[in-house]
């Protein structure tokens, strides 16, 4: 994997002086490639993982999953993409299984989510059935445990 | 009714072992009493991972636990931990050991060395020892009843062991060479030419050549070699090995040794007597390692190499001059310009600034002018303690 990306992936945060030090390579190298990965479009943005639960503003999280009727000309992209422009929703998949898209969405209120759901997806057309699983708890966000205990500690000096 | 006898002073000295009493503290204790003391310092000085076992191990061996396997098993250690060794082996180095009597799974690299040197050993034989090296072989020849002969690696040879260095303590006494690397304290690797440049001597003079190969996974540039590699070397080789550094399992305690079947059977009589066999849940989470652990392994070894990077370029940028160590986890700088002795560097830092790293004199007199700094830490815990070893350097 591309050094420079599994890095940022970890830390989105670290400055190209820094993730130059670690490949032992110079700033002016990497911050070259890293403006290349965002040209290009490899990079597409930086983002925060934020346990919301601590944060105490607290939001509500679904996942809906919904069944489609395939479109003749443009399978399931054109529902899809519809779906995605909302701003309430936060990541749109193609599965596979029982049902055919997988939607998150996040709202201020479980009321919030659903009528949402209701109002806006059920009735596209082409959505045939909607079903919402609200998330109570989150354990594990983007490879981040939000549980894990503090690490024991080890002998300060050892041979 | 109690008796009442004419009992002279408990001398508890009096009833220990001379060559117990005799053998001298570690160096490594002393400074360990004095880190404790302080709180909240940046410790460099650490020699094990800072990773906590992978959790598919630690499963494999919560699994094992509930399925009741809490037994002794097989003196040699379990067949399929054998098998997996050897599998191991075949892959890292290309070379075969039969499960059945060239293995002995051991309670980590630690037993191993012992056993080792009291398979071999008879009173007064005499063991190479190049240094700086890792602190129990010195020990461990001498409660063999051995007779340990220090040499010096020198930096100017990248800490690697030279024909030079070692001809002029060779004697008609002489047993075995003792082979450390990837090193502690140095982080030097000698790779298959380094070693080819000694074996002619070996041969010469008929040495046994005990090989402590626990940093073999951790190379980051060269490639690490074993002795019992070379060709017609493997018989007069005992490798020693373990998954403590490589997959972050020191608190397992698991090792093993590798070589010749009749070497190999009377370091088993030793272990049968004095330990039985290696606990039997850390040999299943052992198994789970080699078998399935290679992925969690190279990630942690490339986090390894990313510090490896910032950190020794670290101390070069400070004034801290420190040839590239090419294995292990640990960078080993000079300090002869600063004026200070290794201790008096490392005590003073400790006090003013918080920031512990082990005296290089530790690891043998050769380290002398040397401070051991493990980057098995986490990053942001390494770019501080360079910034307060440079403060400190600042203000000598
Ligand atoms: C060179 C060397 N050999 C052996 C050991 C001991 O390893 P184990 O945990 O397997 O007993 C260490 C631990 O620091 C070491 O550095």
């Amino acid at each position: 994997m591309n050094e420079i990306l599994q890095i940022l992936s970890e830390n989105a945060r670290a400055t190209p002086a820094e993730i130059a030090a670690l490949l032992g390579r110079t700033e002016e190298d990497v911050a070259r490639e890293i403006k290349e990965l965002e040209d290009s479009g490899v990079i597409r943005k930086y983002i925060t993982i934020i346990d919301w639960e601590k944060a105490s503003e607290g939001y509500v999280y679904a996942v809906i999953e919904l069944k489609v009727a395939l479109q003749r000309s443009t399978g399931y992209d054109s529902v899809a993409e519809r779906i995605a422009r909302f701003s309430e929703v936060q990541s749109v998949r193609l599965i596979s299984g029982d049902h055919d898209l997988s939607v998150t969405v996040r709202g201020k209120s479980m009321r919030d989510v659903a009528f949402f759901v209701a109002e806006k997806i059920a009735p596209l057309e082409g959505v045939q059935s909607t079903c919402t699983h609200f998330i109570l708890k989150s354990y594990k966000e983007h490879g981040v445990i939000l549980t894990d205990k503090p690490k024991p500690k080890r002998l300060v000096i050892t041979a | 009714m109690t008796i009442l006898r004419e009992v002279p002073a408990w001398n508890a000295e009096a009833h220990l072992s001379r060559t117990v009493r005799d053998l001298p503290p570690s160096g490594i204790r002393r400074f360990f009493d004095l880190v404790n003391e302080m709180d909240e310092a940046i410790s460099l000085g650490v020699g094990e991972p800072d990773f906590v076992t992978p959790w598919h191990v630690r499963e494999a061996c919560i699994y094992s636990l509930e399925s009741g396997y809490t037994s002794y098993t097989s003196n040699k250690g379990m067949p399929e931990l054998r098998e997996a060794i050897a599998d191991f082996t075949k892959e890292q180095l290309g070379l075969d050991y039969d499960p059945g009597d060239q293995i002995l799974v051991t309670t980590g690299v630690s037993e191993a060395v012992d056993l080792a040197f009291r398979a071999t050993l008879n009173p007064g034989d005499e063991v190479i020892v190049p240094e700086p090296c890792y602190v129990a072989y010195v020990p461990d020849i001498i409660l063999a009843g051995g007779v340990p002969r220090q040499v010096s690696t020198r930096i100017d040879d990248g800490f690697r062991v030279t024909p030079e260095s070692i001809l002029p303590a060779i004697t008609e006494k002489t047993k075995a060479l003792v082979l450390s690397y990837p090193n502690n304290p140095t982080g030097a690797i000698m790779t298959r030419s380094d070693l080819e440049d000694i074996a002619d001597l070996v041969v010469e003079h008929d040495l046994l050549v005990i090989s402590d190969e626990v940093y073999g996974m951790l190379t980051y540039s060269g490639t690490h070699a074993s002795f019992a590699q070379l060709d017609g070397m493997g018989e007069r080789t005992i490798i020693l090995n373990g998954l403590s550094k490589s997959h972050a399992m020191t608190g397992w305690r698991i090792g093993y040794a590798l070589g010749d079947p009749r070497i190999i059977g009377a370091m088993t009589k030793i272990h049968q007597y004095t330990m039985l066999c290696a606990p039997i849940m850390s040999q299943m989470a052992a198994i789970e390692a080699l078998l399935h652990g290679e992925e969690e392994m190279l990630k942690m070894k490339h986090e390894y190499n990313l510090r490896r990077r910032l950190f020794v370029s670290g101390l070069n940028r400070i004034g801290m001059p420190c040839i590239e160590p090419q294995g292990a986890f640990y960078a080993f700088p000079s300090i002869i310009d600063t004026g200070l002795s290794s201790e008096a560097f490392a005590e003073r830092l400790l006090r003013e600034q918080k920031v512990a790293v082990v005296p290089g004199n530790v690891f043998g007199q050769s380290g002398e002018g040397f401070l051991r700094c493990s980057y098995a830490t986490s990053r942001e815990e390494l770019i501080e303690a360079l910034d307060r070893i440079e403060t400190f350097l600042g203000r000598l």
